[in-house]
């Protein structure tokens, strides 16, 4: 076995701007879906928080469904399941636009946004309730004790747990390629089959994924350093 | 809708349970499961090694360790399948089946994460169980495999069961390559029925969600007996943080 490697094969026809291309719909992907997921799962831990037993219990099972179902699949049904559901005129709206791109991000926001919602609500429970009683004692209202007294340390305790969350959201928007979203992977896949150097053109994508997860994850880790409380 | 689904389910129970065996390739949720049990039981012995590796006091073990380790964490699941859907041929030679190129890349997947359960677990037993063994006279290896190692992994049979929530719900990954499992067979049915997309899959996800949900609440309940059997006290509720399924 004898392998040559020559990287300039990916300089070649439109490989580049396929990359780039490629490069750009997979951090907008991850870009709107983080969004997506951090602001549904706030939403889902103070829905939590409320001591409703319904809103507790719809809560749970949210969670319970996005956490034990393969995004694989929940993408699929997004994508092929629920346009179906819809008036036939939103149909033809859906399918004029790229539709592919809109469910990818509902569909791994939403699957993530369950374990957001799970890692803040453990960071919250963390902190023990007389926290909150010495804030109201000193005259702090609800919102206000939660605010500056309660989130600020729950946030902490959640960092670590968010940010490998980040990065799974991260890796996970490669499965919108199985809908045809247009991102690295389905990339990489097109050029593969064009150019047939299948271990340049995947070493280069391989990089570019691995390169981004740490980037993540040292941020995270920066972002942890910068927050800590200082003890002796 | 839930007739759609009852209907679907009825007239194709068998494809989505054995797939076309015996007069054909076994499929469906059985190579799901096939694949997700050897997977996991492939992946063990590797990632009690990956795992010594990364604590080992020798930087010549732990740099590689923690070079898979993070490797395999900062890459999707699909480039892996990429990987070794193209490598493995021009390794040895042949060309490799759908089942065993998904079957080697869960054990490669899995074993990193594994090991990074089996990390937390060895140094989650107190010290003073290493030094005690040593000063009995055990080797290294006695140590390890005799006294630190089995109460690591009865302490770490939680994050196992979620270790296989996880195995399981990579295992539907196989659709992309073609391997006949759960995912697959469903996908099969959408397009011989055409016109009931939505109930095929909403099926096939609450078929995950029973097998996972069901795994998930087995993984919580060990963890509450450990936990109890750990601290010798009735009705603790424990944090259940760390046994919840992660995403694939």
């Amino acid at each position: 076995m004898s392998i040559k490697l020559d990287f300039s094969v990916l300089l070649r026809e439109d490989y580049p701007r396929l990359i780039i291309e490629g490069v750009a719909t997979m951090l907008q992907l991850t870009g709107y879906a983080w969004l997506l997921a951090m602001a549904l799962g706030i939403l889902l831990a103070l829905l939590r928080m409320t001591r409703n037993r319904w809103a507790e219990r719809a809560v749970a099972v949210y969670v319970e469904y996005h956490q034990n179902v393969p995004m694989l699949v929940q993408i699929l049904l997004w994508y092929f399941g629920v346009p179906t559901l819809l008036p036939d005129a939103m149909q033809l709206w859906f399918n004029q636009r790229h539709s592919e791109f809109l469910f990818a991000i509902i569909a791994v926001g939403m699957g993530m946004s369950a374990y957001i919602s799970e890692s803040l609500r453990s960071g919250i429970r963390a902190i023990p309730a007389a926290q909150m009683e010495a804030a109201r004692a000193l005259g702090l209202s609800y919102l206000k004790a939660s605010r500056l007294v309660i989130l600020p340390q729950a946030l902490r305790i959640a960092l670590p747990t968010l940010v490998s969350h980040s990065v799974l959201l991260f890796k996970n928007t490669s499965l919108a390629m199985a809908i045809g979203v247009a991102e690295l992977t389905y990339a990489t896949r097109e050029i593969e089959s064009q150019s047939f150097h299948t271990i340049e053109t995947y070493l280069l994508t391989t990089a570019i994924y691995l390169g981004i997860s740490l980037l993540i994850m040292a941020a995270g880790a920066a972002l942890e350093n910068r927050y800590r409380i200082k003890t002796r | 809708m839930i007739t759609d689904i009852f209907h679907i389910l009825q007239d194709n129970w068998i494809l989505l349970l054995i797939g076309q065996y015996p007069n054909g390739p076994l499929g469906g949720l059985a190579i799901t499961l096939l694949l997700s049990v050897a997977g996991l039981a492939l992946a063990f012995p590797v990632s009690i090694l990956l795992a010594l590796g990364r604590i080992s006091p020798f930087a010549i073990l732990r740099a590689p360790a923690a070079v898979v380790i993070y490797t395999v964490r900062g890459v999707p699941l699909v480039m892996f399948i990429f990987w070794v859907y193209f490598f493995i041929p021009l390794l040895i030679g042949t060309t490799i089946s759908g089942f065993t190129t998904m079957l080697v890349t869960v054990v490669l997947y899995e074993a990193a994460y594994l090991a990074e359960v089996i990390r937390a677990g060895i140094e989650g037993i107190p010290h003073g169980q290493t030094e005690a063994a040593r000063a009995l006279g055990m080797g290294y290896g006695q140590t390890m495999f005799k006294i630190v190692l089995p109460q690591a992994l009865y302490n770490m049979l939680p994050a196992m069961v979620s270790q296989f929530v996880s195995t399981i719900k990579e295992t539907s990954l196989g659709y992309v390559i073609s391997v006949n499992e759960l995912t697959f067979a469903a996908n099969q049915i959408n397009s011989t029925l055409l016109t009931k997309p939505f109930p095929v899959f909403i099926m096939l996800a609450l078929i995950y969600f029973a097998l996972c949900s069901m795994l998930t609440q087995l993984a919580r309940w060990l963890e509450r007996r450990i936990n109890q059997q750990r601290t010798g006290k009735r009705n603790i509720t424990a944090v259940v943080a760390n046994v919840a399924p992660t995403a694939a």
